[in-house]
């Protein structure tokens, strides 16, 4: 019983989505036919498609911006956080303590409060309108450092003062026995890192100018914009701005909800 | 300092007390490899993060044009925090943030009575889990421009139904001052959905089954159930998302920025968009920092009050 009433809850709840898809799929005449017509009459779902892909603002350009940008931001975000995580938990030493605490205390502010210096400083770096200006930005996650330190923090140290005992050094037991142990928290965390840089549209605005070096949804904003009131191209374009999201969610479906669920018991 | 120990380290193998000397080393041996461990991060924080934040309440101090020069920028002292509180969409904005909070009680209502029916037996809970949280991992512009067609104030979807349902002059949402910012909340908390959902699902599968088998023994019926076990145990679970909740809505950007910027006549603008709007599109860097300086402040006495409520109203 519960379950039908939650299954059109969950209809309800993706309604937006369905319409979405539904009118990527219609001819531009049929969009605002009422009763609404979720499954398209007249089909135009490829010459749509084609266009949004291969027209005047070809979406495989803005794709692979978006791929390299969200890839490399994901590994090297991981590999730092991993890093500083294993050197926060496992390796004691006096300064360590105090600095995990400055670490932490940035998480507290607003990304929008340092956007300004940010700004100005990557101008006067040469880091402005870049990919790799970009790709810094998302690097350095205090979340990420948390969220694994706590996976490290798991590990026994018996493990590690065995290794130890056996004359390894940290970067080996960190290599070998340690980030093998926390895989899947690295897993989780790089799946998250993913999803957010792939839908990050503020630092695109702010520190990109240069059309060819537009992001997914920098892309998918100006679309919008020059093509007002054709909404099939439109929704295909959101369509293909959500689909690579959808496919990593249903794929890691069970690291994206621990991540979040493990962010949100432990705080 | 470092060469001092060092020093003392080949005094000690002098005087032959290698013990020492070994300890002494392995933990010098242990600082550096921390320090390598944790460097990248704490170098790029401190370039990105860091040195931006301590430039920001420098330069809230300051008039200064940024495309004229460094040699332009004049200090102003408190001048810019003054013609904060006469500047009235500064104040507009703080009021839209103050209502766009709401979105949070809202959401967490939401989530928390979904989370309880998926919580209990019922079939497809993957398929709901990935239902709900859909808006959450779409990206928000792909989102905002669906939004924006179906609240199209003639022909969109939600109108059209609610013409068929006899309403003859429906709200036009976005473009209307006094329903844009009810339609941004709206569309918030259809996002935020998922996120407090799994949260909260997460958070009722920790509660010990015994204590609502020992309810059942006494006959308790689910409303008593839940406002004397499920309510009370969750309360950590729920402070969170009150306290994250609060702390995205003053974030909240890309929405505004698809569907609204800020208008009409101001009614969806809040501090970040009005922050985003002095700096980089008039380039006003003092004023801006002024602005980030409130949002900082703001953001900062959320977490302190988060500090202090975690050990005063929570149970655990």
């Amino acid at each position: 019983m519960s379950t039908i009433i939650l299954f059109f809850c969950s209809i309800a709840f993706l309604l937006p989505f369905i319409w979405m898809l539904s009118t990527s799929l219609k001819i531009e005449a049929d969009v605002f036919k009422y009763p609404i017509e979720w499954i398209p009459s007249r089909w135009n779902g490829i010459a749509n498609y084609q266009e949004v892909w291969f027209g005047e603002q070809p979406f495989y350009l803005y794709y692979w911006n978006s791929i390299k940008v969200a890839v490399l931001t994901t590994v090297i975000s991981a590999t730092v956080s991993a890093l500083a995580a294993y050197g926060f938990s496992k390796v004691r030493f006096p300064a360590g303590g105090w600095l995990f605490l400055v670490v932490l205390a940035t998480y507290m502010v607003p990304p929008q409060a340092s956007l300004v210096p940010q700004f100005i400083l990557y101008r006067y770096l040469g880091l402005f309108d870049t990919h790799i200006g970009l790709i810094l930005l998302g690097s350095f996650s205090v979340l990420g450092t948390f969220m694994l330190r706590q996976f490290f923090i798991g590990i026994h140290n018996d493990f590690i003062d065995a290794a130890k005992i056996d004359g390894a050094g940290h970067w080996r037991i960190f290599w070998r026995i340690a980030l093998p142990i926390v895989r899947p928290a690295v897993a989780t965390y790089a799946i998250l890192r993913f999803i957010w840089t792939w839908n990050d549209y503020q630092n695109p605005l702010i520190f990109l100018r240069t059309d060819a070096l537009y992001t997914i949804q920098l892309a998918m904003q100006k679309f919008t914009t020059l093509n007002g009131s054709f909404y099939t191209l439109i929704m295909a374009a959101a369509v293909s701005a959500i689909l690579p999201l959808l496919i990593v969610f249903i794929l890691g479906q069970k690291h994206v909800i621990d991540g979040i669920a493990l962010g949100g018991v432990k705080g | 300092m470092a060469s001092k120990q060092v020093a003392s380290v080949e005094e000690w193998q002098q005087q032959d007390s290698s013990k020492k000397a070994k300890k002494s080393r392995i933990e010098k041996n242990e600082s550096l490899a921390g320090l390598l461990f944790i460097s990248p991060m704490f170098i790029g924080i401190s370039v990105i993060v860091l040195f931006p934040i301590v430039a920001t309440f420098i330069l809230a101090f300051a008039d200064w044009k940024f495309v004229t020069g460094i040699d332009q920028l004049q200090w102003v002292g408190f001048d810019n925090f003054r013609a904060l509180l006469n500047d009235e969409k500064f104040i507009k904005s703080i009021i839209n943030n103050a209502v766009f909070i709401l979105t949070v009680p809202i959401t967490m209502i939401i989530a928390l009575f979904l989370a309880v029916i998926i919580d209990k037996n019922v079939y497809l809970k993957g398929y709901f889990k990935v239902a709900f949280f859909m808006p959450y991992i779409s990206s928000v512009v792909a989102i905002a421009v669906v939004w924006q067609v179906l609240f199209h104030p003639s022909q969109g979807p939600i109108n059209q139904v609610l013409m068929s349902l006899g309403i003859d002059n429906p709200p036009t949402w976005i473009s209307d001052p006094n329903f844009a910012l009810i339609s941004l909340m709206t569309i918030h908390i259809w996002i935020s959905i998922g996120f407090s959902l799994i949260v909260y699902i997460a958070g009722l599968q920790s509660i010990p089954k015994e204590l609502y088998e020992a309810a059942d023994i006494d006959g308790a019926n689910s409303w008593y159930k839940f406002k004397s076990i499920t309510f009370p145990m969750i309360s950590p679970t729920s402070f969170f998302l009150l306290i994250t909740g609060i702390i995205a809505s003053f974030k909240v950007f890309d929405l505004i920025a698809v569907l609204t910027q800020g208008g009409p006549l101001n009614s969806t603008t809040m501090l970040v968009w009005h922050l985003y709007e002095r700096a980089f599109l008039e380039l006003d860097v003092g004023y801006a920092s002024a602005i980030a300086v409130v949002l900082f402040l703001f953001v900062f006495l959320i977490t302190i009050i988060q500090w202090i409520g975690q050990k005063k109203w929570v149970n655990y």
